[in-house]
């Protein structure tokens, strides 16, 4: 893996007062992206905003597709032509964009798209914060393979996760998402944007051996192939199929099996390289409130208010989603008396709970179905019957 | 005397531009994408480009595994979006000229809004698009360019719609070149695809071609050499020709040439020129040659 210093000239160094969605915008800029292919969708359209204005002063691409399917698919191609691509969307645009994510799955192509989430299903709550699109997000596109999300809970957070999201998708040459929510995007606070030269970026996996051996997918000692880009010589293929290291349609159970376990393998195996969560006060809770973006928040205070009536209660903020912290949980579920997992949908990660605890501690939802943030009294009487 | 195994192998030229270690190809013998393939690579050859910078973009279909088959980068991308696909290969490195190759249900039904807006946007590519009537890889179902009256597999009792018009359809979006032929003009499909590798901004050519296993069997028209030759033979060269004349009846006269070559700014053009305009020194221009 090549780090590099962030190229300044997209870095916008300071102390700043963003939303969520500008510190999106303000970190795939600093993340060294230089195209952005988008379709407008509340509450995402100001990244796409943001990154319009932003570009023409960096030196690169930003391009309002004819819709989300155009949106992602213009990201696959631009990332074959070299550079570093993302978007943003909501619900109804992200599930526009299943079919193609299969695509850049199956072509190993890094990119990177943020979810903004509102209320589903359809067109749902356009303007109002859900968490629906958890399991979407996982298991969208039709077929077995894995990405990687990210989940943020703070403009800060939005800022650097989004470098981290690019970064981990040139480490896995995989789709990395954000899967931010309203609150997150809306939400102005303070952003610290750092020098250029504390930025690190990773360079995509350049292949540089001898032409005619280049392989575009045959997986290296860390299980990612190498990557070079169209108009460099090789006249390499690619394909949606199912391929061979040559990238050539093999169209049998044999290579079906070696090609979709290595999509899976390359992130399961390094899962632990991956997976980032935030713990506080866990050894010796009773209870675990375990959840993510801007619900953690609204979790929070509940928690508070628990360990004031004296209750020993941990938390547990999930970073990355996808891949799931699953050998986490099930040292937990070992220790504790139950989880507790506020989620805004009708419980979505709780049942990645339940599945990890294999039965040792109940996980309890907390569900709200969306349009607003949990009322932290539901999260502290769930916590208070937990704790029982 | 030197044994037959002996004896050097003839070369295709074509050879040169085909990733030989793929064929025997999938299309059925007397397909007419293989000729248009022919052509292509023809082209390729009489061309001065640089194969090095042409990549290839293909969608999913009988013709959409041409890109496959081509020694050029070659991408084989979802049903529908060859055409966004090439529009991001194109504008992240804009030194490559890009090549769509694909079919007239992939381009023109699901894919037909991109075709709009590229068109529109003067997206610099070249869209080669097979049109043989009908859905051929999934077996012969009704295209938005099938002929009315034409029997489909999900038309059984003949096509009642009204197909597109593809040069009329690029003409209105704003395509800078737009041609129509059979694949049995060999050497004007040839000179085509050289004038629109040649051309800045977005081309089509359609080229229609025999469907001898689904269209042409279901419709009782004979094998794929009768059919490439009735297209032909039923074929009238009008350069130039007035776009809203150019309606395919079903096994009717059709018209063919060279309807448009105009010039307009690229995407990449207007968007320096505008920017420089809007942003002065400020502005970074984007992917100019030096
Ligand atoms: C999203 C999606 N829908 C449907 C299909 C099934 N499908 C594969 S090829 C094809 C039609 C291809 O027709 P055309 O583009 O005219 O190519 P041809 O086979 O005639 O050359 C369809 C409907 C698909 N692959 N993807
Ligand atoms: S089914 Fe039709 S279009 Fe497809 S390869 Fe056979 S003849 Fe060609
Ligand atoms: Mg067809």
């Amino acid at each position: 893996m090549k780090k590099v210093k962030a190229d300044p000239k997209g870095v916008l160094t300071g102390a700043h007062y963003l939303d969520g969605d500008f510190a999106i915008a303000e970190g795939a800029l600093a993340a060294g992206c230089r195209f952005f292919a988008g379709y407008p969708i509340t509450p995402s359209t100001e990244t796409a905003e943001r990154f319009a204005e932003r570009i023409p002063f960096v030196g690169g691409i930003f391009i309002q597709m004819e819709d989300e399917i155009a949106s992602i698919t213009a990201l696959i191609g631009a990332a074959w032509g070299g550079r570093k691509v993302m978007t943003v969307t909501s619900g109804p645009g992200f599930s526009l964009m299943m079919e193609n994510i299969g695509l850049a799955c199956m072509m190993e192509t890094p990119l990177v798209i943020a979810n903004v989430q509102r209320g589903g299903p359809s067109t749902g709550l356009p303007t109002l914060v859900g968490q629906g699109d958890m399991m979407q997000v996982r298991w969208g596109s039709h077929g077995d393979y894995q990405i990687i999300a990210l989940s943020p809970d703070s403009p800060q957070e939005c800022f650097d996760l989004t470098i981290r999201a690019f970064n981990l998708s040139e480490i896995y040459r995989v789709p990395v998402f954000i899967m931010a929510d309203e609150c997150v995007g809306h939400m102005h606070e303070k952003v610290v944007i750092p020098p250029a030269d504390q930025i690190e970026v990773v360079e995509r996996k350049w292949y540089d051996g001898p032409k005619d051996k280049y392989l575009p997918y045959k997986p290296d000692k860390d299980l990612v192939p190498f990557m070079v880009k169209a108009g460099d010589g090789y006249r390499f293929h690619t394909t949606g199929l199912t391929h061979d290291e040559r990238g050539y349609p093999v169209i049998n159970a044999e290579c079906q099996d070696w090609n979709v376990r290595h999509l899976s393998d390359k992130i399961t195996k390094n899962a632990d390289k991956i997976i980032k969560y935030e713990e506080d006060q866990i050894d010796k809770a009773d209870v675990v409130v375990i959840s993510y973006g801007i619900t953690s928040r609204v979790a929070y205070r509940a928690v508070q208010l628990a360990r004031k009536a004296g209750i020993k209660v941990g938390t547990l903020r999930l970073i990355t989603v996808w891949p799931f912290p699953e050998k986490r949980i099930a040292e937990l579920a070992k220790k504790v008396k139950a989880f507790v997992v506020p989620e805004l949908n009708l419980g979505q990660i709780v049942h990645e709970v339940e599945r990890c605890s294999a039965g040792q501690a109940p996980a309890v939802l907390v569900s709200h179905c969306g349009g607003w943030v949990h009322d932290p009294e539901d999260i502290l009487k769930a916590i208070k019957e937990a704790a029982k | 005397m030197t044994k037959e195994t002996e004896r050097p192998e003839p070369k295709n030229p074509v050879e040169d531009f085909l990733r030989m270690d793929r064929i025997p190809h999938i299309w059925c013998s007397g397909c007419g994408i293989g000729v248009v393939v022919s052509s292509f690579t023809d082209a390729l050859r009489k061309s001065s480009f640089d194969l090095n910078k042409l990549a290839i973009v293909s969608g999913i279909g009988c013709t959409g595994r041409v890109a496959g088959y081509i020694k050029l980068d070659s991408f084989h991308s979802t049903h529908g979006r060859p055409i966004p696909f090439a529009t991001g290969l194109k504008l992240a490195n804009p030194e490559l000229k890009v090549v769509v190759f694909s079919g007239d249900g992939d381009i023109f039904g699901i894919g037909g809004n991109h075709f709009i807006h590229a068109a529109r946007r003067n997206m610099d590519m070249v869209v080669i698009c097979v049109n043989n009537f009908n859905y051929a890889m999934t077996g012969g179902q009704v295209a938005p360019t099938s002929p009315t009256d034409a029997n489909l597999s999900t038309a059984p009792y003949g096509n009642f719609e009204h197909p597109f018009s593809l040069p009329y359809l690029a003409d209105a979006c704003g395509a800078s070149y737009v041609a129509r032929w059979t694949c049995l003009h060999i050497r004007r499909v040839t000179k085509s695809i050289q004038e629109a590798l040649d051309k800045k901004g977005f081309s089509l050519i359609e080229v229609i071609a025999p469907c001898v296993t689904l269209y042409a069997r279901r419709n009782r028209l004979g094998d794929g050499l009768n059919l490439l030759k009735y297209y032909y033979d039923n074929s009238v060269i009008q350069h130039g020709a007035d776009t809203r004349t150019l309606d395919i009846g079903y096994q009717g006269k059709m018209i063919v040439g060279k309807f448009i070559d105009r010039e307009r700014p690229t995407f990449l053009e207007s968007m320096n020129t505008h920017m420089k305009k809007a942003l002065g020194d400020k502005y970074v221009p984007y992917g100019e040659q030096p």
